[in-house]
């Protein structure tokens, strides 16, 4: 057993462990193998990644074979090149954090072993998914992830909307993964295999770039990324699955599950490349979304809801990375989201565990002085995810901006969409901090973060500014991408507009030159921020278009309207019975008479047929 | 070789009369001893033309027949009258549309 | 072996229902011994059989081939003889058989007041019936058997059963025997118009490649189609199933989910696909429609339902629609699938409905709307049922997402929009297992009821089949090695497959 094995291995002993004690184990026990396990993992993909960009050898490892029928013949294996190399940093090095974190913020909590179990199958499964050789195993991560997320989101089930938002996130994932499901089938049907690199030479020799079929495979699995990385058309769940703990929207919904879409584009670019209208769709989605998804985190006033659809814009940019072909700076933004978007979370969570589980930031504020280290690293967190200069998500940012408008034809729109959104992103990322930080108190805080809190948090201050200085060993996972010319103008622009964004803020939600009260007087900016504010009223769309008509049909159909022909079976046998009844009447007289005319009507019948 | 002293067909034809009033008998009365009484009148109408058929052809079936008929008759009224008595004391009548507890 | 194995079966049975008259707790224990010492009798055998044979390709007609095989007279006059064979297929159903068996026996170990010796006699009798028909070769003792274990079953609907038992135990009894009659029907066209000359065989192999084609072929594989599909069950004739089900006894339910049904997929893969090539091939589109408006309208019906028995039964319906496609896409992928689901499907759904069993045994309803927030009272039985309810709706990992990817994957050569309709029932799958788990375990809880968690006897069981299902999912390879030989023997029988339908898929017709 080498390194590569042990690494998914540890979070499943130790969340097996965790099982079989059955909750009777001590918490700090728990606490310790949960989150201990998730080290360990971290120093083994440490280990690897150091002999990696040591050599650059990628490596395989293949554990057993899954199932043997036919030619079909996936096996259990692992693929570790530099993307899996970084995505597994990220899940493990944040995940360790977060799992730190959570040890102060769920120490309360009466299932902290439940809680800890889930959390390691997570890793697990998402350790899986990033380092699958195959499309079957990357599922079967893919789908534990899904599951896992259920149960994180509706961790504490005994109210029914965390349940309810549990099943929302599950089914509409499911959706997608539906659509990636026919995906793969396709591909198994089409090219003979699922292994992704075999898979991805065969359709390079088997078909053209353009063809139907590869880009009826890509929309599919595009299918599958856009429902797990919360991307329109079926980004609803995300919002909602904020009603988890918020160590699990830092870890799940933030730092790495949601990103698993974008991963999986990645993984199969080669497919991708294939596919150039699927290309085109994979930007246009990611530009929709990044912008619709900014204009509803102007108008939210839940922090958590904040910060998810400041998530699914965010996303939204590793999209559009993606669909202009420039799959490092994906992945690199990726990577800076996960660090400042972990770091967020994991300081919402700290305001919100300080203040007596508050959530709506309007009844915050003045917390600047009285949390000063969740205020620094709040702050520091916004930055980076407004971008600004010499932050983590200035780089990564600047470089989708870059290949966006280097991109022919489309280009242009593209960038002035992402720049569009550059600015929402910074406008509505420092709302928050000045409406949470700034001006007077609101609710007091009851305790300060301890260490297990503050070191992670700190740590990933660090990441999120430095974060931008890594070199990702990306070179040989990706065709290089071509050499553009930088125009200095646009530069100039790309850095001054969070810069803007920052201004327009403080006018509007700190100095007061622009109140925001006076523009939403009239009664269209009203109705426009209540829009904004129902997230595009996408939910009810749905409700109409989906879940209510389910619920009627299945309410309607209940009690099985196949049975009403065999009802009917029934109905017409009792109904002859009844006729027929009326002759067995008991009366011996006509039972004689019967008989006689039955007689006679037999005589004339032979009688007739005679001779 | 006729061995019947009367034609066949006279004989034939009191067998049928008695037959259809035997019939009409038992479809028009109600009282069940009349009933019971024309269901004897058809057995021997049919024990007649036994008789007769016999006769004529000079064969012992016809009368070997009438024996059997007479047995049977016998053990009818036997039990017929045993039911009479039955439904008397049940239903305090001998009226048989009163007594149609078979009907289902 | 084999008829030494149905004897042990029925005379455990007649034991059983003796040893009451004893002390009332005998019989379960007599009931579990007989089935176990079946397993040991079964694994025996196994073992004494040389390992090569499990590879060689089964030919029907060809004894040697068969892992185990025998055959004595019995109506010698009409071609009647007790023809016993096992093939990987057939043994693989057989550990099932008795492995449900014993964990339907764990699951009413308390629940039977009344009359236990005649409860567990009709239980072993009913497996005895069950094992008879995944046995038998000759068509007549296959019809047998078939009736054998309907017979059982009834009574133990009818007297052990909910409250409207009677009407349910009419129904599943008029649904199987009207259909078995129409079998019965086709089983003597088919044996006296089969072998010719006269002769009459009820043989298996005399009767393959004899079926009359055309019209009359339609028909009489009809007669065979509309038994199994009954049994299956496959829409429309499923609505015996929802009853059935929710009024049998727990044990009652473990039976009819894990392997009664079983037999409708088996007789369709055994008898009415290889009998009547021909036909079937005509017949696969109106087949696999069937099984996938069966999918998705059980799933919807699941959704709507209130009440825990009746929604794992028509999830039941949805999932063995799975079943019906996998058998007549008739490739590599999609049969092996259709096995695995079969066996995956017994194991998942029979933990379901002891889970029901549990929980109605406890709260004494199975109204969903009266349950919530269960987890709080019983944590065990929260993350079994956690458990179970993914698995039904098919997580990468357990045996029913191999089944249901390999069904898909085998069916999306031969019919890629079929393929697109069956799996919307992946999303409603998803819909009515989470219901479920909402409406039972989640919720908001009544911290003042007292519910008895699941006790070393329930928890072992549970394990058992979170183990076996784990298993079926992450290494399948031992259940495909064993049926390998016998679909390689069975799909040549099928030579006119157009080409359309073996595809290019990978493991296609070979």
């Amino acid at each position: 057993m080498n390194t590569i094995a042990l690494i998914p291995l540890f979070p499943l002993l130790s969340a097996t462990l965790l099982i079989m004690s059955a909750g009777r184990m001590p918490r700090h026990i728990a606490a310790t193998i949960g989150a201990g396990s998730v080290g360990l993992s971290a120093i083994c993909v440490a280990l690897l990644a150091r002999d990696f960009l040591a050599d650059g050898q990628v490596l395989e490892l293949t554990l057993w074979t899954w199932m043997s029928v036919g030619d079909f013949a996936p096996r259990i294996a692992f693929y570790i090149d530099g993307l899996s190399i970084v995505m597994m940093s990220v899940i493990t090095g944040v995940g360790f954090l977060i799992h730190l974190y959570s040890i102060e913020f769920m120490w309360e909590d009466e299932s902290i072993c439940r809680y800890f179990t889930y959390m390691n199958l997570f890793v697990a499964a998402m350790l899986l998914l990033v380092m699958a050789d195959n499309l079957l195993l990357l599922y079967l991560g893919w789908e534990g992830v899904g599951v896992c997320s259920y149960l994180l989101v509706g961790f504490w089930y005994k109210d029914s909307a965390n349940g309810a938002a549990a099943r929302k996130a599950f089914i509409v994932t499911r959706i997608g993964d539906t659509a990636m499901a026919l995906g793969l089938f396709l591909l198994l049907t089409e090219l003979g295999t699922l292994d992704i690199q075999p898979m991805m030479i065969a359709a390079n020799s088997q078909w053209q770039t353009g063809d139907a079929l590869p880009v009826l495979a890509t929309a599919l699995l595009l299918g599958g990324a856009v429902g797990k990385s919360a991307q329109l058309p079926l980004h609803t769940w995300l919002p909602d699955a904020m009603a988890g703990p918020t160590p699990v929207s830092a870890l799940i919904h933030a730092a790495t599950m949601v990103t698993a879409g974008v991963y999986l584009i990645a993984r199969t670019y080669g497919l991708f490349l294939l596919a150039p209208p699927t290309m085109e769709a994979v930007a246009w989605i990611g530009l929709a979304t990044l912008l619709i998804a900014g204009f509803t985190a102007l108008a939210q006033n839940d922090i958590k809801r904040i910060l998810a659809y400041s998530t699914i814009s965010q996303i939204g940019y590793m999209f559009l990375a993606l669909g202009v072909g420039a799959f490092a700076s994906g992945i690199f933004h990726l990577m800076t989201h996960a660090f400042f978007k972990a770091l967020l979370f994991l300081a919402a969570g700290a305001v919100i565990h300080c203040l007596h589980h508050e959530h709506n930031i309007f009844r915050m504020g003045g917390l600047r002085t009285r949390l000063p280290i969740v205020f620094l690293s709040f702050f520091i967190g916004s930055a980076a995810l407004a971008a600004l200069p010499f932050t983590s998500g200035f780089y990564s940012k600047d470089a989708i901006l870059l290949s966006a408008w280097a991109l022919e034809d489309i280009g242009p729109w593209l960038w002035a969409g992402g720049l569009l959104g550059a600015l929402l992103t910074s406008i509505y990322s420092f709302r928050l901090v000045f409406i949470v930080f700034f001006g007077e108190a609101k609710t007091e805080p009851d305790r300060q973060p301890g260490w297990k809190m503050a070191g992670p948090l700190l740590l990933l201050c660090l990441l999120s500014l430095v974060g931008g200085w890594f070199a990702l060993p990306l070179a040989g996972v990706f065709p290089a991408a071509a050499e553009h010319t930088v125009n200095h103008a646009v530069e100039w622009i790309s850095i001054g507009t969070p810069l803007l964004g920052l201004l327009l803020a403080y006018l509007m939600f700190l100095g007061g030159q622009l109140s925001v009260d006076k523009m939403v007087a009239s009664s269209g900016a009203r109705a426009l921020r209540d829009f904004w504010f129902s997230g595009w009223r996408i939910d009810q769309l749905y409700d109409v278009l989906w879940v209510t008509p389910y619920k009627k049909i299945s309410y309607w159909m209940r009690n099985e309207p196949v049975d009403a022909i065999y009802n009917g079976i029934v109905a017409a046998n009792q109904w002859a019975h009844h006729r027929l009844l009326v002759l067995q009447n008991g009366e011996l007289r006509w039972y004689a008479t019967t008989m006689v005319v039955g007689l006679i009507l037999l005589l004339a019948v032979m009688l007739r047929n005679a001779p | 070789m006729d061995g019947l002293m009367v034609p066949m067909e006279h004989v034939l034809v009191i067998a049928g009369l008695l037959f259809i009033c035997g019939l009409f008998g038992l479809m028009l009365r109600r009282n069940i001893i009349f009933m019971l009484m024309s269901l004897e009148v058809m057995l021997n109408s049919a024990a007649l033309a036994f008789i007769a058929a016999g006769a004529h052809w000079g064969q012992a079936d016809g009368q070997i027949i009438f024996m059997l008929i007479l047995t049977v008759a016998a053990a009818e009224v036997a039990v017929g009258l045993g039911l009479v008595l039955q439904i008397q004391r049940r239903f305090k009548t001998l009226d048989m549309d009163q007594a149609h507890r078979l009907r289902g | 072996m084999m008829l030494e194995l149905i004897m042990l079966l029925l005379a455990g049975g007649v034991v059983a229902w003796q040893s009451e008259r004893f002390n009332p707790n005998l019989p379960r224990w007599i009931a579990m011994a007989t089935v176990i010492l079946g397993m040991l009798l079964l694994l025996s055998t196994i073992s004494g059989i040389p390992a090569d044979t499990f590879n060689m390709v089964t030919e029907p007609s060809k004894a040697e081939n068969w892992l185990l095989y025998s055959r004595h007279e019995w109506i010698p006059r009409f071609g009647i003889s007790l023809e016993l064979g096992m093939d990987g297929l057939s043994l693989l159903m057989l550990i099932l058989t008795l492995a449900l068996g014993a964990i339907a026996i764990v699951s009413s170990w308390n629940e039977i007041e009344f009359n236990p010796g005649l409860f567990q006699a009709n239980l072993l009798w009913t497996l005895t019936g069950v094992i008879g028909v995944f046995l038998a070769l000759d068509l007549f003792l296959f019809f047998l058997f078939w009736e054998v274990m309907l017979i059982p079953m009834y009574l133990l609907i009818a007297i052990w059963g909910h409250e409207n038992r009677g009407y349910a135990a009419m129904k599943f009894f008029i649904f199987t025997q009207v259909s078995g009659l129409l079998m019965l029907l086709s089983i003597i066209v088919l044996a006296v118009q089969g072998a010719g000359d006269g002769d009459i065989s009820f043989s298996y192999g005399d009767l393959l490649g004899s079926a009359p084609t055309g019209k009359a072929g339609m028909l009489t594989m009809l007669g065979f189609f509309l038994a199994f599909t009954v049994k299956l069950p496959g829409f429309p004739f499923h609505t015996w199933l929802p009853d059935a089900h929710t009024q049998a006894p727990t044990a009652g339910s473990v039976l009819l989910a894990g392997i009664l049904l079983k037999t409708g997929a088996y007789g369709l893969l055994r008898f009415c696909i290889p009998l009547f090539p021909e036909a079937s091939m005509q017949f696969a589109p109106i087949a696999m429609t069937l099984g996938t408006v069966g999918i998705i309208y059980g799933a919807v019906l699941a959704f709507a339902q209130s009440d825990f028995k009746r929604l794992v039964a028509y999830s039941s319906v949805s999932h063995m629609g799975f079943v019906l496609l996998g058998l007549y896409a008739w490739n590599s992928l999609a049969l092996q699938g259709a096995i695995m689901q079969m066996v995956a499907h017994g194991v998942s759904t029979a933990a379901l409905f002891m889970m029901a069993g549990a929980l109605q045994h406890r709260l004494h309803t199975r109204d969903m709307n009266r349950m919530g927030g269960l987890w709080y009272n019983a944590p065990r039985m929260g993350a079994c049922a956690m458990f179970f309810a993914v698995a039904s709706l098919g997580l990468p990992g357990m045996g029913n997402f191999v089944a249901e990817f390999l069904v898909l994957a085998g069916l999306f050569a031969v019919s890629p929009w079929m393929t697109a309709a069956a799996a919307i029932g992946l999303i409603t799958a998803a819909i009515y297992s989470l219901w479920l788990m909402q409406k039972t375990f989640q919720g908001k809880p009544d911290e003042e009821r007292k519910l008895q968690d699941f006790d070393r006897r329930e928890m072992g069981a549970m394990v058992i089949m979170m183990a076996a299902l784990l298993w079926l999912g992450l290494y399948p390879q031992p259940v495909f090695d064993l049926t390998q030989p016998v679909l390689e023997g069975l799909q040549p029988l099928i030579v006119n497959v157009p080409e359309t339908l073996a595809g290019n898929i990978p493991g296609g017709t070979p």
